[in-house]
């Protein structure tokens, strides 16, 4: 056996098919949506996108072009169109709604199992800061996971600023706010419970730090969540959480949508609006967006933005059955008859059948080589053709 | 309302967790502790449970192959599983420690540490500052510095027997260690019901335990 690299993975033809039809259901979802796909190159500075992206350090592929630049392979979409869009199409078209369907690289240090070479797909909604560019990103991802043929699906909301806010306004310091957000990002409830009554704070600040753990389910956790918070920044947040929601019922999605106010997804990329989605049989989430204010100001060009990506790979996981592979037709003939067989075949493509044409001298085993086929046509010998 | 599967530990903390879960109203199969039977399924709790390594607790809940797990917390320091870990079930009480032969320090030239627990043992003196080859081993830790593999070991210490036995002393103190209540991610939203009744049933449990 021939080795791959740990976390390179090959697409067999079966599971191709299911594949490429997933993404097309997923891409057709998101143009109908006038959404306009882009592409970007693998490699990437590493510098400029790799430093901006959202993916840890220690997760990128980092190579040497011949000037002794620092390359990486590009570790998600968003950089790379957050960079063109700064260059060149912010200056076409505001708001820009662009959508991708490309393989990032994430190196994995721990099972060799896990990918570290994956397709996402996904869009970005840049320079639009309304809250109804929020709602349209997270409505386009229901559509787009129905769509991909799945049911069981289910979306967390948290908001980012309400969490600063209401670390801010406890804790003081951002030093302190980041050790607890630490905790949250790592999942680690335990810890930061330990952590909030070890605080030099008042019985009811630590209450209230508490019981914003438990701020996750359906809509009444934002009336909760009003009560931890003075001031008008968090009171804020809640309000575009509620916002987003009533649109969503608007676009008929609410059912999908639950909230999660400790979701903070990533230590400090997001800037509002986060949110992972979930689905039935797969153990990690298939996908997750929210908006990024703060990355198109690294390309010189500030402006709001949001998006999301979904994990194919996942999506395929996710998928109970895999695609019948729709059989081929098999056109097999020996040398003496193969003007006719080729015609047969031709005419039969331009039919819209898929045909395979096949010497039968180049076969060993006929009955094997056809045993997949849905049906064969035999110009063999000097008799007219016949089925099998 | 959806099955949870939870995936129990084996060995030192079995019985711990188990009856923990028993006090929390849940009717725990007697046959789970014989370990023949794999999988259980406990249809009037709608819940499933197996058995697994301690150590392997963790990466079944991280998979999603099991809902919930009971693991120790020296477990997911030393795995850095991507799982909730939401409640302290305050049981089965140890810590890490660095332990070795009495009137010993580290050799200068190559100082060496055994352990179960790479991860951990690494990241403690990669904090200290000291330069060290960890060395992984999968059982009878204190047998390396006995032998000579080592200076120093890092594991397990609950009531210190074993390493007095083997005529050895703790040194430093790594960190405190109880099982944890561990969820996959996926789960904790997909099935949100069906863990909260588990948690907050862990929970009065827990603090009545506490108050005793």
């Amino acid at each position: 056996m021939f080795e791959k690299p740990v976390g390179m993975r090959d697409t067999l033809p079966h599971i191709y098919e299911t594949k490429r039809k997933l993404k097309e259901a997923a891409e057709s979802a998101m143009r109908s949506w006038g959404y306009r796909f882009i592409e970007t190159p693998a490699l990437e500075y590493y510098e400029t996108v790799g430093d901006a992206s959202a993916i840890l350090d220690r997760q990128l592929f980092k190579l040497l072009d011949q000037q002794g630049n620092t390359l990486v392979l590009r570790p998600d979409m968003t950089a790379p169109i957050a960079r063109v869009a700064a260059a060149k199409l912010l200056k076409e078209r505001v708001p820009l709604r662009l959508a991708y369907s490309a393989s990032v690289y994430r190196a994995q240090q721990r099972e060799g199992g896990r990918a570290a070479e994956f397709e996402q797909i996904g869009v970005e909604m840049i320079g639009d800061d309304t809250i109804s560019a929020d709602a349209e990103v997270i409505a386009l991802l229901v559509s787009v996971m129905k769509q991909a043929g799945l049911e069981k699906f289910q979306l967390s909301l948290g908001h980012i600023r309400f969490i600063d806010e209401l670390f801010r306004q406890i804790l003081g310091t951002e030093e302190r706010s980041e050790q607890l957000r630490r905790f949250l990002y790592e999942k680690n409830y335990v810890g930061y419970r330990e952590h909030v009554k070890s605080l030099p704070l008042s019985s009811i600040d630590k209450q209230r730090l508490l019981q914003f753990l438990s701020l996750s389910g359906g809509i009444e956790c934002l009336d909760e969540a009003v009560k931890l918070v003075e001031g008008s920044t968090g009171i804020e947040a809640l309000d575009e959480l509620k916002s987003v929601f009533s649109r969503l019922q608007e676009y008929g999605v609410d059912q999908y949508v639950t909230f999660d106010l400790p979701l903070v997804s990533h230590m400090s990329y997001y800037t509002g609006l986060v949110f992972e989605v979930y689905t039935d049989g797969v153990g990690a989430p298939v996908g997750n967006g929210g908006r990024y204010d703060d990355l198109l100001q690294k390309f010189g060009r500030p402006a709001g933005a949001t998006g999301f990506g979904l994990r194919v790979d996942f999506l395929l996981e996710a998928l109970e059955e895999l695609e019948e592979e729709t059989g081929v037709h098999c056109v097999l003939f020996s040398n003496e008859r193969r003007v006719e067989a080729i015609q047969e075949a031709q005419k039969r493509r331009a039919a819209g059948e898929c045909v395979l044409l096949q010497d039968v001298a180049g076969v060993k085993d006929v009955d094997k080589f056809t045993e997949t086929c849905k049906s064969v046509t035999f110009f063999v010998g000097k008799s007219t053709g016949g089925n099998a | 309302m959806s099955m949870l599967t939870i995936a129990m530990p084996k060995g030192r903390i079995f019985e711990e967790a188990a009856a923990l879960m028993q006090e929390a109203g849940y009717q725990l199969p007697p046959e789970l502790d014989e370990s023949r039977k794999l999988i259980i399924e406990v249809p009037e709790e709608n819940m499933r449970f197996f058995l697994a390594k301690p150590m392997d607790v963790a990466t079944y809940v991280e998979h999603g192959v099991a809902d919930v797990g009971i693991a120790g917390k020296d477990v997911l320091l030393e795995e850095e599983r991507d799982v909730y870990e939401l409640l302290d079930l305050k049981i089965s009480p140890c810590y890490l420690a660095v332990a070795g032969l009495p009137n010993t320090s580290l050799n200068e030239v190559a100082p060496k540490i055994a352990t179960k627990y790479p991860t951990v043992a690494s990241a403690y003196f990669r904090e200290k500052g000291e330069q060290v080859e960890i060395i992984k081993l999968n059982g009878s830790i204190e047998l390396a510095p006995l032998i000579g593999l080592s200076d120093r070991i890092v594991d397990i210490v609950s009531t210190g027997q074993t390493l007095r036995e083997n005529g050895l002393v703790e040194y430093e103190t790594i960190v405190g260690i109880t099982s944890r209540l561990i969820v996959n991610p996926v789960s904790y939203r997909m099935k949100n019901e069906e863990i909260a009744t588990l948690v907050s049933r862990l929970t009065d449990t827990i603090e009545e335990k506490a108050v005793q």
